[in-house]
């Protein structure tokens, strides 16, 4: 029973580390917290859906297409919102009032395109078969959803560690001003930034519809409060704080439905990012209050 | 149309555009000193259920209701704002989102707040005259301290935090009177908003409405009292005109934010704009 626990504590972890990757990212390059991820989030879902249901695209191609879309929907905000207001140099509450905005318009959108109820992928695409292990049993659906973000989330982290382009990244993050004096194209990596960001907030989007069942105009929302709580955990701007605080929180998620009650589960993100924000603002697992990519 | 029956079929419109106002205000004094605060929706939460509980269940005069329904959510605001407050710019409004989302579950599951189905039948008490009086005495006050040493202050932390605390201004002082007054404000504009809807319930004191209550801010301004004002009018009104809209009502706002922050970073009440106006 425990084991089973934990199990599904890492699985529902690591879609949220996800989510929170694409959102720090942004605000360690960008340095602006961008609101409109849950939308993002969202639109990646029903993106992948109407692929797979539509146009009768296979899941495998419809993923990576989906990603796609959610990534030019991010490039679309950072090209019309974000990059207006960094030339203006505007402070730093404006580009966070004007992604709620974004999100809002999202949310709205889809509902009225798309409907307000909610949407399920066709689950007959899936091995609904499950393998025991000891005394595990282990859904195949969910440990593909739980690769999947695993193996993504190790993408991303190898190429700001191991690559050219990670060096260059990480150069914006410390200063803007002093890479764009190196001749590091700042502007292009904004754009990139913005556009990987929001193909892994997509992805996630794929991912939880997968594993909850369910897709609706509505779980942007929520979605963006676990992201919030779970870069504050690690730490604003923080890659590997983000995956570590989306895990514990998943975990702490999980073990709370388990042992407390499900009705304040939403609360607990909320309760644990309020106490480590007045304890530790550099967040639980960074060493400093510097950000780091 | 004669009077009785315009007010009969807009008095929830009009009362809305008052009480709205208020919460626009309450959170224009926040921004005026520098802090971006989205707790005020949990606030107006606080004092809308902690008044009709007193109505509802004990019968206590309204005025007491009222009185408690502001006092309530301040003394909340004073004990969060202490330790909150010693953050600032996003790491202060992730933290007062997390409040009030933290606020709206134990609204959700308390027992004298009703749960998920909330409170209904709150005895219809708020007449114009009380939301008159209530806009009235708040722009009154804060009118009264953007001319005192304290409205000053709240400019200065505004401007350079760090300049205004080595100019001897007790910054942190000034902040939490900042934050446990608009709590105070937008408590009491929920006590009055709740005695006229006849109903709560946990979803109104979400994280749309704290949106809701700062996009009013924003889009009218926060260079004077006027802008806010606006702002809440425009927005309680333009539901009403877009009704036809129907699903996509919401996306005005969100374009209206967007569109407001890009090209109108000072809202739509500008006086500095109106002076470059005039010189022209």
């Amino acid at each position: 029973m425990f084991a089973q626990q934990v199990v599904n504590a890492i699985s529902l972890g690591s879609v949220y580390a996800l989510f929170a990757l694409g959102f720090t990212l942004v605000f360690g390059i960008l340095g602006v917290i961008n609101l409109s991820h849950g939308g993002i989030f969202m639109l990646g879902a029903y993106a992948a859906l109407f692929l797979i249901t539509r146009f009768e695209i296979p899941f495998w191609t419809a993923l990576p297409l989906a990603m796609l879309a959610a990534g030019l929907l991010g490039l679309l905000i950072d090209v019309l919102v974000l990059r207006v207001l960094r030339k203006r140099e505007a402070p730093h509450l404006m580009p966070m009032i004007a992604t709620i905005g974004a999100a809002i318009l999202m949310t709205s959108l889809s509902q009225g395109f798309f409907g307000s109820e909610t949407r399920r992928f066709p689950l007959e695409l899936f091995d609904q078969e499950s393998f025991s292990w000891g005394p595990l049993t282990i859904p195949v659906l969910q440990a593909g959803i739980t690769a999947l973000s695993v193996l993504l989330m190790l993408l991303m982290i190898w190429v700001l560690r191991r690559t050219r382009l990670g060096q260059a990244l990480r150069a914006v993050s410390e200063s803007p001003k002093a890479a764009a004096l190196l001749g590091i194209p700042v502007e292009r990596l904004f754009h990139l930034t913005s556009f990987a960001a929001a193909a892994l907030g997509g992805a996630a989007g794929i991912l939880i519809g997968l594993s909850f069942d369910a897709i609706s105009p509505f779980m942007g929302q929520p979605m963006l409060h676990k992201g919030i709580a779970a870069i504050i955990l690690g730490g604003l701007g923080d890659v590997r704080g983000a995956v570590l605080g989306g895990l514990f929180l998943g975990v702490a998620e999980v073990f709370a439905v388990t042992f407390l009650s499900s009705e304040y589960r939403d609360a607990l993100s909320f309760g644990l990012l309020f106490l480590v924000l007045l304890w530790r603002p550099q967040g639980l697992f960074g060493a400093s209050a510097t950000r780091s990519a | 149309m004669d009077w009785s029956s315009w007010w009969e079929t807009y008095s929830t419109l009009v009362l809305s555009i008052g009480v709205y106002g208020m919460l626009a205000l309450s959170i224009y004094l926040t921004l005026s000193c520098g802090l971006l605060s989205l707790a005020n929706a949990a606030f107006m939460g606080i004092g809308a259920y902690v008044s009709a509980i007193i109505t509802l269940q004990y019968e206590w005069p309204f005025a007491v209701a009222l009185l408690l329904g502001t006092a309530a959510p301040a003394t909340v605001a004073l004990l969060v704002g202490i330790p909150v407050l010693r953050l600032s710019g996003v790491y202060l409004a992730m933290a007062t989102l997390g409040f009030g989302e933290v606020v709206r579950v134990v609204l959700l599951n308390l027992d004298i707040t009703g749960g998920p189905l909330g409170l209904n039948g709150i005895p219809p008490l708020t007449s114009g005259w009380h939301v008159l009086l209530a806009l009235a005495c708040t722009i009154a006050l804060l009118q009264a301290m953007r001319r005192s040493r304290i409205g000053r202050a709240f400019e200065a932390i505004r401007e350079d935090e760090t300049a205004a605390r080595l100019m001897g201004i007790a910054t942190d002082r000034v902040k939490l009177l900042a934050f446990v007054l608009g709590a105070a404000i937008a408590g009491l504009a929920g006590g009055l908003n709740a005695h006229y809807t006849f109903t709560l319930s946990p979803g109104n004191f979400g994280f749309e409405n704290a949106v809701d209550i700062l996009t009013m801010a924003v889009l009218g301004g926060i260079q004077g009292l006027l802008g806010p004002l606006l702002g809440g009018a425009i927005l309680t009104l333009l539901p009403e005109l877009l009704r036809g809209l129907q699903e996509f009502r919401m996306a005005a706002n969100g374009l209206i934010l967007i569109v407001v922050v890009l090209f109108l970073p000072h809202g739509l009440w500008d006086p500095g704009r109106f002076r470059r106006w005039l010189k022209k």
